[in-house]
């Protein structure tokens, strides 16, 4: 990583978070394409909800429409992105609210960790929150001696198995309902060892296990949606009514969010209430959508607190066509149609962002060199871009960054060698010689010799045809 | 530099020159202003598994007997009295504890508006709906519309809506897709909706 320069934008910096894996995607794709179950599971899950969202979308007439308007305001958002933050502050200020910035994820740990300990709390409940798993928050707060509680069933069905989250929506995506009744006979306290693997059983288990825990804790950690920066309102999109609990019960709020959630008018949630639980989860609205703005004297938190967090995000504003991966809501509609990620599941991505989205999201936030495998980790078929409902154009953000990360000196030399030969015509006619001759010699199917191997261990090269172009236009 | 001057800073050398003004958004989307459509509204709740009620005011009290008859349920303080039967124990929330709500059976609310297109009601916080609080804990909610506060799109309601009050949108009962993305109803909120929709042309 480059040294970061005071007031200069910055990538996230190594040594915590989740934002890099242990080993390229290559080798951690290999390891999970193996596991039959994972893409039973997988397969199963992305088809239930490609087929719901496709029939909720239909109904809309003006679909393309929201698109492109929820497009333009991120992409305003993006150009005044500063002023509508200190617009945001202002709001949540006036509002009662207490507004902290975070350069990095070591600023941003320790200001939610101080926060907590000022409470005298040793324990908090979190909504599923993107940021905070980005930033390894419950690493921090356990550091400190504070549990974090995941109330959201799937980040509970992963934090009791011990377990990473694989998809942005559905952590647990990769689980089906046996091994989720298997993780909580074996890790939920008090659990009934009846229990079934029935959903509703399995939802209803998480109810009973949670209820005391909400009653009694009171600080939340939450992320956001959305902001706005004209009134101070923050939302909260969520299913079971966890995050109603935790936003509503405590005595104090901690809201971390990354910098790109603002939104600048409160109209402009027309626009994404409609986009963000289509393309997510295939509800024509999501069960339960949370709005707050500062204090409201006798009613929920009286406490409330908003970390607004960079941790790479100026790095991915300073590359002008990088920039739109920050127009994303977090819905993973693209992870869902993506064929990679349906067979490979979100862990093989090492990052907390997987499949398309975390594939330009990732490197950008890191610097490309620490994710340098993730841009190749897509066959640039583009069901993406078209299932991208603020139409992030993923595809060309992925050879974009392929274009920036490292590449090995053979393949340079070979481009050029390449680029030489084609500008002279007879060294030209000469190589195309030598490929029907290497077709005699029978080569195919058995790539090419070291260093260039890498190239073709995952392709097949051409056939050489038994004659060019040229020789036929010659002999014609 | 704190760390507000460092972000800041940094986002501006990111950003480049700023525009000299908001950028116009196309917003040739379904604006709002369209009619609503009581039919299509009762279509979407039902289609989330909640239960919807068509009568008139004067039989609300035989509805939330029906549903809580025997029961005991928390009420916000400017509920409507006439909407509660003798059968209920009612208890008026005037700053209960989270126990004292959790323990009982139910709730009944007016509402701020309601969305037909998606099925959704929205709660603000008025004194006929009360604090988030007591809609969330008890596992029966009954949710008193009038035909008048139905709209008909998203933008219709965030038109209406006024975001400095707390803003409770509800659509359904308390749901997850947590496991294998299949909808399954009743995790944390009320498990039970049941949304009561008065006719055009009736009194507050």
């Amino acid at each position: 990583m480059s040294r970061t320069f005071l007031g200069m934008p910055a990538t996230a910096p190594r040594g915590v978070g989740h934002l890099r894996g242990d080993e390229p995607f290559p080798a951690a794709a290999r390891r999970a394409l193996a596991d039959p179950q994972l893409r039973r599971n997988l397969g199963h899950a992305t088809t239930t909800i490609r087929a719901k969202s496709g029939a909720v979308i239909a109904e809309l007439p003006d679909w393309q429409q929201l698109r492109a308007a929820g497009s333009a305001i991120k992409a305003d958002v993006l150009a005044r992105l500063p002023e509508l933050l200190e617009q945001l502050e202002l709001a949540v200020t006036a509002a009662g609210g207490t507004v902290h910035w975070a350069a990095d994820a070591v600023e941003a740990n320790r200001i939610v960790t101080e926060l907590v300990a000022a409470t005298g709390s040793d324990r908090v409940i979190k909504v599923k929150s993107m940021a905070t798993q980005e930033i390894g928050l419950n690493e921090a707060l356990e550091a400190a001696g504070i549990t974090s509680v995941e109330t959201d069933l799937a980040e509970l069905i992963v934090q009791l198995g011990d377990d990473r989250p694989s998809h942005i929506l559905v952590p647990a995506i990769h689980r089906n309902r046996a091994e989720i009744r298997e993780i909580f006979l074996r890790a939920m306290p008090g659990v009934d060892p009846a229990l079934t693997d029935d959903p509703a059983a399995l939802a209803a288990a998480a109810r009973r296990y949670l209820r005391e825990t909400f009653l009694s804790t009171p600080v939340a950690v939450s992320g956001a949606n959305f902001a706005v920066a004209e009134t101070g309102t923050l939302a909260v999109v969520e299913s079971e009514g966890n995050g109603r609990m935790c936003l509503t019960l405590p005595e104090t709020l901690i809201t971390v969010m990354g910098v790109e959630k603002v939104v600048p008018t409160w109209q402009d949630l027309e626009v994404f209430l409609q986009l963000l639980p289509r393309a997510s989860t295939g509800e024509r609205m999501n069960p339960y959508t949370s709005m707050w703005t500062g204090v409201t004297p006798g009613d929920g938190p009286q406490a409330v607190h908003l970390v607004l967090l960079d941790n790479g995000r100026s790095a991915v504003l300073a590359d002008e066509v990088g920039r739109q991966a920050l127009h994303c809501i977090r819905c993973s509609a693209c992870l869902n149609v993506c064929p990679v990620y349906e067979r490979t599941g979100g862990h093989a991505y090492g990052s907390v962002y997987p499949g398309p989205i975390g594939a330009v999201l990732s490197p950008q936030l890191t610097g490309v060199a620490d994710n340098a495998s993730l841009p190749y980790a897509s066959t640039l078929c583009g069901a993406c871009y078209d299932a991208c409902p603020v139409k992030i154009n993923i595809p060309e953000l992925l050879v974009h960054l392929r274009d920036r990360a490292p590449h090995p000196r053979a393949e340079a030399a070979a481009m050029a060698a390449a680029a030489y030969v084609m500008d002279h015509p007879a060294l030209y006619t000469a190589a195309q010689r030598a490929a029907r001759l290497s077709r005699l010699a029978g080569r195919r199917g058995r790539g090419l010799p070291p260093p260039l191997s890498g190239w073709t261990a995952s392709r097949d090269l051409p056939e050489p045809p038994p004659r060019t172009f040229r020789q036929w236009w010659a002999q014609r | 530099m704190s760390q507000r001057e460092e972000v800041l800073a940094r986002l501006r050398a990111a950003r480049g020159a700023a525009p000299a003004a908001p950028a116009a958004v196309p917003r040739d989307y379904r604006r709002a202003g369209a009619e609503a459509d009581l039919d299509l509204l009762v279509h979407r709740l039902t289609d989330y598994r909640a239960t919807v009620h068509r009568c008139t005011d004067d039989a609300v009290a035989e509805v939330v007997d029906a549903v809580l008859g025997g029961r005991r349920i928390v009420v916000p303080p400017g509920l409507p009295r006439r909407w509660l039967p003798a059968t209920v124990t009612a208890v008026t929330d005037d700053a209960l504890g989270t126990d004292q709500i959790a323990a009982l059976d139910g709730v009944v609310t007016a509402a701020a508006l309601a969305v037909a297109e998606t099925g959704t009601i929205v709660l603000d916080g008025a004194p006929d709906q009360g604090r988030r609080v007591i809609t969330l804990l008890p596992d029966v909610h009954v949710c008193v519309l009038r035909a008048e506060q139905v709209v008909a799109g998203l933008p219709d309601a965030v038109a209406r809506l006024d975001p400095r009050r707390p803003l409770t949108w509800i659509s359904g009962p308390s749901a997850t897709s947590d496991i294998e993305l299949n909808r399954v109803e009743g995790v944390h909120g009320p498990r039970n909706l049941h949304v009561v929709l008065l006719p055009p042309g009736t009194a507050r």
